[in-house]
């Protein structure tokens, strides 16, 4: 069972009564027991609240990164709760386990899958007791009464009662536990366009975002870091930065030494004035080409089984003419536009955390563990996030303040400056996989084989790590005979998820190597690929709505070349077309056609966002994204050698949503995967050179 | 240090700060005028774009020395209400997605649209590329902007006509 169904299957429904009065409406996500252990003590977490005043108030567990999760839930609450959407409120709460489960966060793209049922379960029980109360009040049966724009009308008299007016009555009520849902086809709000409720604050620079959080009494601090992963401090002298104006105090922590002052730049200044000796440590030889070293040799010896179907090796053998592929990924960092901060305020009785973290539960463990308290005397208090996309997950950076706070005794913001993002992240891991494949008399894949190196940065379990392996293992395809083993190098660099995770870079090989076996069997890359999905009707759907939109097959204007990839991952299906040409010794990708399955939307406006949104992300790794070491150093300091793509380099994309009833599926991290292959076919289209190593370098073109 | 005098959002402003303190952590820390953000300290993203005397600039590598005498604008100054055409530009094409660029966009856009108050696809290219938006609204933005020229432009007819 996957977690997000666990998740679903243990909601659970609760109300009580408001500090403040009114409704309170907690929907659960923990075992029954500990529910209603939970509720007899009145504690009462993620929940709805409907305040006499008639404000509606949603309370996220989740994080806004940019991927519309306070937009999309908002809605999926109201739609059920028959209460003006424009005008919920939302807040995030702090950490429970409790009443949110063990990991309380965004990852994986699951906040609407997770979400989909408890949120509306909890508008249903709440509108339910509210139509309950107006008629007890009215003294008439309820099926006279509905529920209408946040009041609740008789049908008979066409009076009407406010929500404010009847929640403190309903909260008294006795929680229906099987309020009934809507049929989806009955939704007035959900599965329609709506505009994002976080944009007003956001154009007018009110949104408050993790570093803009300012805490009475607090300094601003930045950290030196060893430059090598894993180095420790020898010894400092701060003579100099003590020196600094507005530099307040100069601190040592377990990763380094930190600079504190009244203002970022004097910290920053002050760490630049800093003489710290490094002890290296074991990493301080390692470079690219070591690394590269290390998989390459790993790559001969046989790995642990990540998948095995048919006799791949029988077949291997007999087989007269053997496919072989070579891929390789670099090591990526996740550079969020908000280079990373948080403030932490250490005291003796407790620990107050405000970040924009993408797990609120992990940055809670970090500071109880550090400061030694309690978990439930640690507060954190989540901001929105200026991107995530598996960074924010970390809370390293959480544990750096929280270390500085105790160290210096007061509250502290640790900013952290675009160098020491790029150099001190926790990567994409680099990963090199070869491929063997054969094909029959007729151009059909018999044989699919692959080894696939990469260091584990999911956990192994019996020796497979299995983020390391998804999008190569899990093909869709219908081949008789696959192997797919694998290897996880442990070369020392940190690593994490990065959006899309081990499909970020596997399925650039996989449908890369498609496009190889498609064109050594002298087929067209679509055709070849819709006869191996025969059995996976949502992966075909995709491929053949992006075909018909693409105009795959018909004439191109001179200098344009089409590529194509399908991938299915988190629960949802899509294929992209690229058009592209090249000049200059650039590629320029003039137009992306995406048709995307992603089961029921609940908004397709941020649908076609995240689809835009995670085509940029991965076209700017396919484009220009490499993590290089040298003497253990990361060599990329900033945009000017880290460069995202701009502007004028924006494709064209067309996006195609595919109309479906099944469950959602996830979103934020679905397009990332295919751009790359789709690009890089498209280049084999142009100049019939393969593209086996990213990112695609200028004598790729030639 | 003496204190440097500038006219910040329309008022009167003195700091006593470095003189070669940047203007973005003057506006941030001094101040508290949050909405300008710091994105790479080396004006190679521009998220952290204000106007200086009507020029788009990037505040992370303005000393706020040169900033003496001068006029600075703001995302908070840009409009009271999110009334700038700009602003309401982006609200009607629902550009931000996680936000934290948006401030720089609109400030690099609504200096553009002063210059060029009908910009072709190739100006904004060239007017926008200095600001990086890891979410990836570019098409919502130029979108945006073609928008703001509408709105700009049918305003102004209203003024004309009234005079």
């Amino acid at each position: 069972m996957s977690a997000v169904q666990k998740l679903t299957r243990r909601s659970f429904l609760k109300t009580g009564a408001a500090a403040a009065g009114g409704l309170v409406l907690g929907f659960y996500l923990p075992g029954k027991d500990e529910l209603e252990a939970q509720a007899t003590i009145g504690k009462l977490n993620a929940f709805v609240r409907i305040g006499t005043d008639d404000a509606v108030t949603l309370y996220i567990h989740k994080a806004e990164m940019g991927q519309g999760t306070v937009t999309s839930l908002s809605m999926l609450l109201a739609e059920e709760l028959e209460c003006d959407w424009k005008k919920i409120r939302t807040e995030f709460p702090g950490v429970d386990p409790i009443a949110f489960g063990p990991v309380q966060g965004v990852f994986g793209s699951m906040s609407i899958r997770t979400s989909w049922e408890p949120l509306r379960k909890a508008g249903a029980t709440a509108c339910e007791m509210l139509v309950q109360a107006a008629a007890q009040k009215w003294g008439v049966p309820k099926a006279q009464c509905r529920a209408e724009n946040s009041t609740i009308v008789n049908l008979a008299t066409k009076e009407r009662l406010s929500y404010g007016s009847l929640a403190e009555a309903a909260s008294k009520l006795p929680v229906p536990q099987n309020a009934s849902l809507k049929d989806p086809t009955l939704f007035k709000l959900v599965g329609k366009p709506q505009k994002r409720m976080d944009t007003p604050a956001k154009v007018t620079g009110k949104t408050t975002f993790g570093i803009d959080v300012k805490v009475p009494g607090m300094l601003h601090a930045t950290l030196q870091r060893c430059p090598v992963f894993g180095g420790k401090v020898a010894s400092f002298d701060a003579t100099k930065a003590r020196a600094v104006p507005g530099v307040k105090q100069v601190v040592q922590i377990s990763s380094g030494v930190a600079v504190l002052a009244d203002n970022t730049w004097a910290a920053m200044e002050g760490r630049k004035a800093l003489v710290v000796q490094w002890d290296e440590g074991p990493l301080a030889n390692t470079s690219s080409a070591t690394i590269r070293n290390t998989f390459a040799d790993l790559a001969e010896k046989s790995g642990a089984v990540a998948r095995k179907e048919g006799d791949a090796a029988a077949a291997l053998s007999g087989a007269p003419r053997k496919i072989e592929a070579l891929y390789e990924a670099p090591y990526l960092a996740h550079a969020p536009m908000e280079p990373l901060n948080a403030v932490a305020h250490v005291r003796a009785d407790g620990c107050d955390v405000w970040t924009g973290t993408q797990i609120q539960t992990a940055a809670r463990e970090t500071a109880a563990q550090i400061t030694g308290l309690p978990a439930d005397k640690v507060q954190i208090h989540t901001m929105y996030l200026g991107g995530g996309f598996g960074r924010r997950g970390r809370a390293d950076f959480v544990a750096e303040a929280v270390e500085i706070s105790r160290a210096a005794g007061v509250p502290v913001q640790l900013q952290w400056t675009r160098d020491d993002d790029l150099q001190h992240d926790t990567y994409r891991p680099a990963s090199y996989t070869k491929f063997t494949a054969v094909l029959d008399a007729d151009g059909n894949p018999t044989v699919w084989n692959a080894r696939i190196v990469c260091p584990s940065f999911g956990g192994l379990r019996n020796g497979v790590d299995r983020t390391a392996v998804e999008g190569i293992a899990e093909i869709r395809y219908t081949i008789p005979n696959i192997l797919v083993d694998y290897i996880p190098p442990d070369v020392g660099i940190p690593t994490s998820f990065w959006r899309s995770v081990g499909y970020s870079q596997n399925t650039f090989f996989t449908e890369s190597f498609m496009d190889e076996l498609a064109a050594a069997a002298r087929k067209d890359p679509v055709e070849f690929r819709r006869k191996l999905l025969s059995k996976a009707p949502r992966m075909l759907g995709v491929l053949e709505l992006a075909a018909e939109k693409a105009g795959w097959g018909k004439p191109l204007p001179a200098g344009r070349f089409r590529g194509v990839a399908v991938v299915d991952n988190l629960g949802s299906f899509n294929a992209q077309i690229a058009e592209i040409s090249i000049d200059k010794g650039k590629v320029r990708v003039q137009r992306v056609v995406c048709a995307v399955d992603c089961g029921y939307v609940v908004n397709p406006a941020i649908v076609k966002q995240q689809i835009e949104s995670g085509i940029v992300y991965g076209l700017s790794a396919a484009l220009r994204g490499e993590i290089t070491l040298d003497r253990g150093r990361v060599q990329q300091t900033n945009f000017n050698n880290y460069e995202p793509l701009r502007m004028d380099e924006m494709p064209v994309i067309e996006t195609y949503i595919v109309t479906s009833t099944n469950p959602p599926g996830g979103i934020g991290e679905a397009s990332t995967p295919a751009i790359a292959p789709a690009v890089t076919n498209a280049i084999f289209s142009a100049t019939g050179k393969r593209i086996r190593k990213l990112p695609i370098r200028p004598e790729d073109l030639v | 240090m003496a204190a440097i005098e500038f006219t910040l959002n329309g008022k009167r402003q003195s700091v006593d700060v470095a003189p070669q303190m940047p203007l973005l952590w003057v506006l941030r820390d001094t101040l508290g005028l949050t909405g300008t953000k710091f994105g790479c300290g080396l004006q190679l993203c521009g998220a952290c774009t204000v106007h200086i005397n009507g020029v788009a600039t990037r505040s992370c590598g303005t000393a706020i020395s040169s900033v003496a005498g001068k006029n600075v604008t703001t995302i908070e100054g840009l409009s009271p209400d999110a009334g700038h055409p700009v602003q309401r530009a982006w609200i009607e094409a629902d550009v931000p997605q996680c936000g934290y660029c948006q401030s720089g966009q609109i400030m690099s856009a609504a200096a553009l649209l002063v210059r060029k108050p009908n910009p072709s696809d190739a100006d904004i290219d060239q007017a926008m590329r200095g600001n990086l938006c890891r979410c990836g609204t570019y098409s919502a933005i130029r979108e945006a902007i073609h928008r703001a020229a509408r709105y700009a432009s049918s305003s102004k007819v209203e003024t004309g006509g009234g005079q």
